[in-house]
């Protein structure tokens, strides 16, 4: 209980400092703080944290950040190379600094979870935790305990938003700071947006990130959800992703995971209507000690419901990976078809990777399957490659490359797939050198 | 599917039950040091067997009931359970079949498996566990000639004591699990196997439990050993009587091959699954595993399982030897409202290992299904292989099947593939067929086989007839 302890002597510090708001902010925060005590850390002992190990969050010491103060240039260097509306957070706090929201149609409200509580706006009263409770898990409780900054987004009906819309989330060196961003987001009926969330920072960055997203899809809408985690290799980043869906929507998930000391998504959608739709993209790669848990979760709770989810890891080093998706079906949801594939590869005889690809069905009319792998390069494939002149690193490398492919493939934004195989290219070994051959293909694409 | 078929199938009845009256010399119910001490002083066992059970009965009071399967059941109260029970006259042991007591032989007969006529013409040794104790054994001779022991597990305490002190609880130690714990502090009997280096066991070996007095929990514990190049197949086929309170059984089943051994198990289980309400039936916790100890070593479980209220079950293989060889085919079909959370472990430890799992899983009726398996493959185990499927076929709309597989993977030289689908019976399938001539029940019956025909045929012949026809018993109405 003395982890929790550190945690709320600093959520009492800081409530202490804040001005005059509504009383229901008050209120869902300390039923959150309450739930957060409640529950305590999880362990190893819990089932869905079996692999994963938090205790390096649960032991550390993070004060809250107080300022934006980040660079031009490095933010600059960091940003994707996108035309997006762009709110940016630095540690947490929102900086108008590197935030651009010129041109946003009147149709479409973006604005940060600050503006949105002081003003006491219409779009955060009802819907703020109502899909992402308190009684979701110790991450999202501690994550409305303190929940303060985020971003609101609220699309009118029948809109197609022209541009994506990107949070970009900075993490800054110095002494380990925590935040717990919320997003909350909701798509009207047949409107169609693309949001990024997108987590980068300085390279001696240790700070935790703890976010909590709440995906609203109602009638015929579409969403797009691209996820690009590069955060420095010393963070700490948990996200909860709960993700719901009317009638005839399609939402479609793009979890791509490069950085991060100690990673753990949660993603869950929950198909409520019929004909709703929900695809799965992942990709994650880990090195040196990195910790990347993946659970993902379908809930077909209506009949007629779709989903496909492909989720792929490269482990090099020592890295640990983990994935458990699962597939529920729930009474009577009949005609459902769910499709699950999981594929690992590793390059090191010490990474790890637990996999737990699970099905739960109560309906007899369906057609669901899953389908894991584990394994390394096929060799017959490094030959081939071999006899055309290619030594084997580069052939190893080439492979790697296309493994991951398969994932990026799927990704409509070049800006995004382009970042992840450099990154994936040049995390390689060095000796694959392969980033030069990425550049050089990047540039003839050009 | 035809509607009123599925309806016969719901509510196709147990066969098998009937209670033959044979008195007991029966414990009254309750669990503490002394009840230990009488089913230790009863089996007439050594001193240090006694402080066995007793550190697994310490061990026990320290542990929880595991919650964490997909299985829902009323809390068991251990207190309200008899734990020793033995037919009359414990010392005076028939020799042959013609002393066996009429009314077992008469309940053999009503099962349909009239023991004589079996082991003649099969050449198969029964060692017929009846209530917890051993009455006849057959076919001794040959297998001393071989010399081959097959056994009762309490004799086997007493004539090879160093046998057991040697491999008992070696694979399942006491307290590997909650069940597991109890079994060893107050297991009555089970069988014993030991088949010596470059022996291959002439007949395969078979035991038929029976559960019988009423309130009586079967503590069964097998242990069978193959030493080097040797081999042995054994059966295990179970069927109860029908009655209104459930019954524990907690069985622990051990297996040991050491160099180039081969051991196949084939279980044949037909408990009593309770009424149309899931009142009664047997509740089953098993603890099933087998080490390969050696290079080559094969360990093979081939499991039909029908029957039981809940079944909690895993048989495993840890693979220590360099290219050993673990094995795992199931067939599990609940009805009425069974619920089974089954599957298997592979712990992959040695270099080059293999396992191989082919789950086939049939719900139907209100019943709850769950396939859990385990594949570990451990950083020493290089190039290590596994092939895993599960398929569910769900017959009905009340019933429900999930698939709950681990895979912890520590190697980058090793291959692991896992393949799940959860479907029902096509109608296209159906229609195939009957556009052909069959009819829809023949169909049903031909679809269903196929399903199931990867794991009938690793049973041995005489057992794969009794699967087929349990199958057939099982979904009767819906399969002809």
């Amino acid at each position: 209980m003395s982890d929790t302890q550190t945690f709320l002597d600093t959520l009492k510090a800081r409530s202490q400092q804040r001005g005059a708001e509504p009383t229901w902010i008050a209120a869902r925060r300390q039923a959150g703080a309450a739930r957060f005590e409640a529950m305590g850390f999880p362990t190893r002992r819990d089932e869905e944290w079996k692999y994963t190990d938090v205790r390096s969050i649960a032991q550390g010491n993070f004060a809250l950040a107080d300022n934006a103060e980040f660079s031009q240039a490095s933010a600059a260097a960091l940003t994707l190379p996108l035309d997006a509306y762009r709110l940016t957070f630095v540690n947490g706090v929102y900086s108008a600094a590197l935030s651009n929201l010129d041109g946003l149609p009147d149709s479409v409200q973006v604005m940060p979870l600050s503006k949105a509580l002081t003003d006491n706006h219409e779009a955060v009263g009802g819907p703020l935790g109502r899909l992402t409770g308190v009684d979701f898990s110790t991450f999202a409780a501690l994550n409305t305990a303190f929940m303060e900054e985020g971003a609101v987004v609220r699309i009118a009906p029948g809109t197609v938003v022209d541009k994506p819309i990107l949070l970009q989330f900075l993490s800054r060196e110095g002494a380990p700071v925590m935040s717990h961003p919320r997003i909350l987001v909701e798509v009207a009926g047949r409107s169609e947006a693309t949001l990024i969330e997108h987590y980068a920072g300085q390279a001696d960055a240790a700070n935790f990130t703890n976010v909590v997203a709440e995906l609203m899809l109602d009638r015929g809408a579409i969403l797009n959800h691209y996820k690009l985690q590069e955060a420095p290799l010393g963070d700490m980043h948990v996200a909860s992703i709960h993700v719901e869906q009317s009638r005839d929507s399609r939402y479609s998930s793009y979890n791509l995971n490069l950085g991060g000391a100690l990673v753990r998504n949660d993603l869950i959608s929950d198909l409520n209507g019929q004909g709703a739709e929900t695809n799965f993209y992942g990709l994650f790669f880990g090195q040196g000690r990195q910790h990347v848990d993946n659970h993902t979760k379908v809930n077909h709770n209506a009949p007629l419901t779709f989903s496909n989810e492909n989720y792929k890891g490269i482990l090099d080093d020592r890295a640990h990976g983990v994935f458990n998706g699962k597939v529920y079906v729930k009474r009577d949801s009949q005609k459902i078809e769910g499709f699950q594939s999981n594929q690992n590869l590793l390059l090191s005889d010490r990474a790890h990777i637990d996999a737990k690809p699970e099905l739960e069905i109560y309906a007899d009319d369906v057609k669901c399957s899953h389908g894991t792998t584990t394994g390394q390069l096929d060799e017959e494939a490094i030959y081939a490659l071999r006899t055309r002149g290619i030594d084997e690193a580069t052939a190893r490398g080439l492979l790697t490359l296309a493994f991951a492919g398969e994932v990026l493939e799927q990704v409509a934004l070049d800006a995004i797939a382009e970042r992840v195989e450099l990154a994936v290219a040049g995390k390689l070994p060095e000796r694959f050198n392969l980033a030069g051959l990425v550049e050089a293909a990047v540039a003839l694409n050009d | 599917m035809a509607s009123e078929e599925m309806e016969q199938l719901v509510r196709r009845d147990y066969k098998e039950g009937f209670v033959t009256d044979i008195e007991s010399d029966t414990l009254p119910p309750g669990l503490d040091e002394n009840t230990i001490a009488f089913i230790s002083n009863k089996k007439g066992e050594p001193e240090w067997m006694l402080e066995w059970r007793l550190d697994a009965y310490r061990q026990w009071l320290k542990m929880q009931e595991p919650s964490w399967a997909h299985l829902d059941y009323p809390p068991i109260d251990y207190q309200a359970i008899s734990y020793f029970s033995a037919p009359k006259r414990p010392e005076d042991r028939p020799q042959s079949l013609d002393e066996v007591d009429p009314k077992l032989l008469e309940t053999y007969e009503k099962l349909g498996i009239p023991l004589h006529e079996r082991a003649a013409l099969a050449g198969v040794a029964v060692d017929a566990v009846f209530d917890s104790v051993s009455v006849a054994t057959t076919f001794k001779k040959q297998l001393a000639e071989a010399g081959v022991i097959f056994c009762s597990i309490s004799e086997a305490i007493r004539d090879y004591p160093d046998l057991i002190k040697q491999y008992l609880g070696t694979v399942v130690p006491v307290a590997d699990n909650y069940f597991a714990a109890l079994n060893s502090a107050v297991f009555t009997d089970g069988s014993f196997v030991f088949v010596p280096e470059g022996v291959t066991c002439p007949m395969e070996l078979s035991t038929y439990f029976r559960i019988n007095a009423a309130n009586t929990g079967q503590f069964e514990r097998t242990l069978i050993i193959c030493e080097s190049r040797a081999q042995v197949s054994y059966l295990e086929g179970c069927t109860a009587p029908m009655r209104d309170e459930n019954q524990l059984h907690a069985a622990v089943v051990e297996l040991v091959a050491l160099d180039d051994a081969y051991i196949k198990y084939s279980t044949v289980q037909n408990w009593y699954p309770g009424d149309e309400d899931g009142k009664g039936g047997i509740y089953n916790f098993v603890t099933k595993r087998g080490e390969c100890r050696g290079e080559r070593a094969r360990i093979s479980w081939t499991q039909v399982e029908t029957g039981s209220a809940i079944t909690w079950k895993y048989p495993s293989c840890i693979l220590r030897g360099k290219d050993s060889i673990g094995e795992f085919y199931s067939v599990a079909v609940t009805n009425g409202r069974q619920q089974a959370d089954t599957g298997t472990k592979m712990i992959h430890i040695g270099e080059g290992t293999r396992s191989y799992i082919v789950a086939k899983g049939i719900s139907a009726g209100k019943s709850d299904q769950s396939y859990r398996g385990l594949v570990k493959i451990g950083p020493r185990a290089k190039g290590a292989r596994n092939f895993t499927q599960c398929d569910s076929l769900l017959i009905g709309d009340k019933c429900g099947a999930h698939t709950f597989p681990y895979q912890e993977i520590g190697n980058s030289t090793a291959t692991i593939e896992h393949e799940a689908t959860t479907s029902k019976i096509g109608e296209d399938q159906l229609f195939y067929c009957q556009s052909r001539g069959i009819s829809e029940e023949d169909a049903v019956s031909m679809i269903v086989n196929g399903f199931c025909k990867d794991v009938f045929q690793e049973l041995p012949m005489e057992f794969a007839v009794e699967a087929e026809a349990l199958l057939n018993v099982t979904l009767e109405g819906a399969v002809g």
